[in-house]
């Protein structure tokens, strides 16, 4: 990160400053919040985006038993539970002694995380973002939006919506729901697939890829359109945190973990996910409900990394899937051998994955192995469990310690928008300096730090997941405390100006 | 035969029993929790309040009689079983999401069909303790609506006595009846009917969790008044 940036994280005034409190129903109900204050010539002095945090689950999971964890802890999220059902659940096998799935237990579980994958993004790149990238920054709220593209840009809109509901038919035919469902069980599933059901999970197969063919090359051209802008935009260099498979492919249900730093080297590679925190540690800012995660070897203040579908993408050294892999070739040929850092990156590299999705789901359902007979493996258990999986938003860190009865005795959860917190901040900070234009908020600037903000998929954005009406305050306050103008973006899309 | 008219309708039953006995026999549901028909009544939960020739009655500690009118679906005897049932979940900690017993527990099926979805009461959230002490079955008694059940079947089936209710009123709570007040240091044995009668999801043999798939619980399938009480140690 850079000193230009580091510099707003805390005005050299702030006691001369009104804090801004926020309020706990908003805190809970996933609203962001970003504050700056100025000092007498209008300069931005400090920037701090304020996020959801759910460290609470923490807390109320200890004592409980550990085989809750996984139907327990998914509720922390309604658009990715599947992410914490599975995350828990590896932990849980651990626990159980168990570190070999049977085949059934593993693919099915697999199915249902790139199901998952799939309908995150396509959630996020069509319903949230589209109407940012296809109309413009600075087009009319009332039309910047899901119903906007749907009036102009019906196939657009259509093929989101359908890709969507595939990926939730694709999770609600394994885990009963489509949301807060349940399969995972220690050391395996509680159900395997039938031929039949394989077979109408399998029937828009054709109709999936092509719409996930269209979606990448949507995110690709709005990428390319403007290059200079795409490269620039709330840009921030940091190191890049995935799993990776054995064989360095692209990775989202297991693996090690692989870090990359600005350059492109390796910082560690292959490290068993037990052993994350030698490598990663999580720093506390007073100003924050969020913590601030680091690479260790890197220390506090340059160990900021980024997850999510732009690290994966620069992370991996391959995709197993043919047409995924070719766009990953066109990607990385941008910065090779550096990691593409342009924030703007992150929808082309989420399209990226949504393809390499569909297709291992086409390729998945071809396997007998999902409709096999052998669903647990037990062994002898354990006192712990780590279980880390590649969320959409990123990796996803579950770590449990359970007493000889079986009762949690410590949480630990980095969520993928706690990694990213540093570089969320960074880019809304890099937007200010860019972008604010003197004292004079509108409701363009507000957007463009939405935009900075929601290319990472946060979870506040999925909390809300409120159709591109993120809700969010921007607050301007002058070096002698006093707010001179906020504005503000409520759930139902209205924006409240109040100076 | 005696003849009983239960919302309109001739129901025969043998004397002596119980309204919620004849209705069982003849097929008529009416919600209950603390009964069982192999158990003697206990009366406690007042889920199966009827209007008896016009008098509000457990149904279960009710001698059924000749040509009584009994009113089991009158919408004031329904509201009365709903502000019951909500008592129920408020009086406790039932968090069914996060559950075991969801899908296959018996106030959670109640509930659903009398319609009654969200509570509408204030939570106190009490402290309750779970006691994991036993190496093949634990309890929650953050769910436990003291029923007795457990009580009943550990003396009535099992030949021990394991649990029993102490305390009264809103401090009642089960108690396990050995030196230490622990499950594990009890004669409670996996085999026991009381380690798997339990019909919400206070006592729970371990190594079972969600291992039935959503859609096919007891409850998914049919409700309550289909599929009947909650199996005994599903979940
Ligand atoms: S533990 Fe279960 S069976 Fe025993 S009294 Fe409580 S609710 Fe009834």
């Amino acid at each position: 990160m850079t000193e230009e940036l580091d510099a707003l994280e805390t005005a050299a005034n702030p006691d001369t400053l009104k804090r801004v409190v926020i309020e706990p129903v908003t805190r809970v109900e996933g609203h962001g919040k970003v504050t700056l204050l100025l000092d007498d010539e209008d300069r931005v002095r400090q920037a701090r985006l304020h996020i959801v945090e759910f460290r609470g689950f923490e807390k109320f999971v200890q004592g409980r038993p550990y085989w809750e964890l996984p139907v327990m802890v998914q509720r922390l999220c309604g658009i990715c539970p599947v992410s914490h059902h599975l995350a828990a659940s590896k932990a849980i096998d651990r626990i159980n002694g168990v570190t070999d799935l049977p085949p059934t237990a593993d693919k099915i579980r697999r199915l249902l995380h790139f199901g998952q994958v799939l309908q995150s993004h396509a959630l996020h790149f069509f319903h949230l973002s589209s109407p940012d990238l296809v109309f413009g920054y600075d087009d009319a709220v009332s039309h910047r939006n899901i119903f906007g593209i749907l009036d102009d840009h019906p196939d657009i809109a259509r093929r989101g919506i359908m890709l969507r509901q595939f990926g939730q038919q694709v999770i609600e035919a394994i885990a009963g729901k489509r949301i807060h469902g349940n399969v995972a069980v220690p050391g395996g599933v509680n159900k395997a697939l039938t031929a039949a059901e394989r077979a109408a999970l399998g029937e828009p197969m054709k109709e999936v890829l092509e719409h996930a063919k269209e979606a990448l090359e949507l995110a690709r051209r709005l990428f390319l359109a403007d290059v200079d802008h795409s490269s620039r935009f709330a840009r921030v260099d940091t190191a890049m945190l995935s799993l990776v498979r054995n064989d360095g492919a692209l990775e989202l249900y297991d693996g090690g973990l692989r870090a990359r730093s600005i350059d492109g080297g390796a910082i560690f590679d292959h490290v068993p996910v037990e052993a994350y925190g030698e490598h990663i540690r999580e720093q506390v800012k007073p100003w924050s409900y969020m913590k601030f995660p680091y690479i260790t070897d890197l220390g506090r203040d340059a160990g900021a990394y980024r997850v999510g579908p732009l690290a994966r993408v620069n992370n991996c050294d391959f995709i197993d899937t043919p047409l995924a892999e070719a766009a990953r070739v066109e990607f990385r040929a941008f910065a090779e051998p550096a990691p593409v850092q342009s924030t703007l990156a992150f929808h082309w590299a989420r399209m990226i994955e949504l393809l390499h999705c569909a297709e291992a789901i086409e390729r998945l359902l071809a396997d007998d192995d999902l409709s096999g007979g052998e669903l647990r493996s037990d062994g002898e258990m354990t006192h712990e469990g780590v279980g880390v999986i590649e969320a959409p938003r990123g990796t996803l860190f579950h770590h449990f310690l359970v007493d000889d009865q079986g009762l949690v005795r410590r949480a630990n959860l980095i969520v993928s928008t706690t990694s990213n917190n540093r570089a969320m901040n960074d880019s809304i900070r890099r937007v200010a300096l860019d972008e604010l234009d003197g004292r004079t908020l509108t409701e363009g600037l507000l957007n463009r730090i939405e935009v900075a903000i929601r290319a990472y998929d946060p979870c506040l954005s999925c909390a809300t997941h409120a159709l591109g009406k993120m809700p969010l305050a921007l607050e301007l306050v002058d070096h002698d405390g006093d707010t001179i103008a906020t504005l503000r973006r409520d759930v139902d899309g209205g924006v409240r100006r109040s100076v | 035969m005696s003849v009983l008219i239960v919302d309109g309708r001739e129901i025969e039953f043998e004397p002596p029993a119980t309204i919620i006995e004849a209705c069982n026999k003849a097929g008529v549901y009416l919600p209950h929790l603390c009964w069982r028909p192999d158990f003697s009544p206990h009366g406690s939960c007042r889920v199966c309040t009827v209007r008896a020739n016009g008098r509000e009655v457990a149904a279960c500690i009710t001698a059924a009689e000749d040509g009584m009118r009994v009113e089991n679906t009158a919408d004031d005897i329904v509201e009365k079983r709903k502000t019951l049932l909500s008592m129920l979940f408020v009086e406790g900690n039932h968090v069914c999401p996060a559950c075991e017993k969801s899908g296959n527990c018996q106030l959670q099926a109640v509930a659903y069909y009398h319609g009654v979805t969200a509570p509408t009461l204030t939570y106190f959230y009490p402290p309750r303790p779970l006691d994991a002490s036993h190496p093949d079955v634990v309890i929650d008694l953050n769910r436990c609506i003291l029923c007795e059940l457990c009580v009943r079947a550990s003396r009535q089936s099992d030949g021990k006595n394991v649990f029993s209710i102490g305390g009264r009123g809103i401090d009642a709570h089960l108690v396990v009846n050995s030196e230490t007040g622990r499950l594990g240091d009890s004669e409670l044995d996996i085999d026991d009917r009381a380690a798997h009668i339990c019909p919400v999801g206070a006592i729970l043999p371990r190594r079972g969790a969600f291992q039935t798939p959503i859609g096919r619980r007891k409850y998914d399938i049919d409700p309550i008044d289909v599929a009947g009480d909650a199996s005994e140690g599903e979940t």
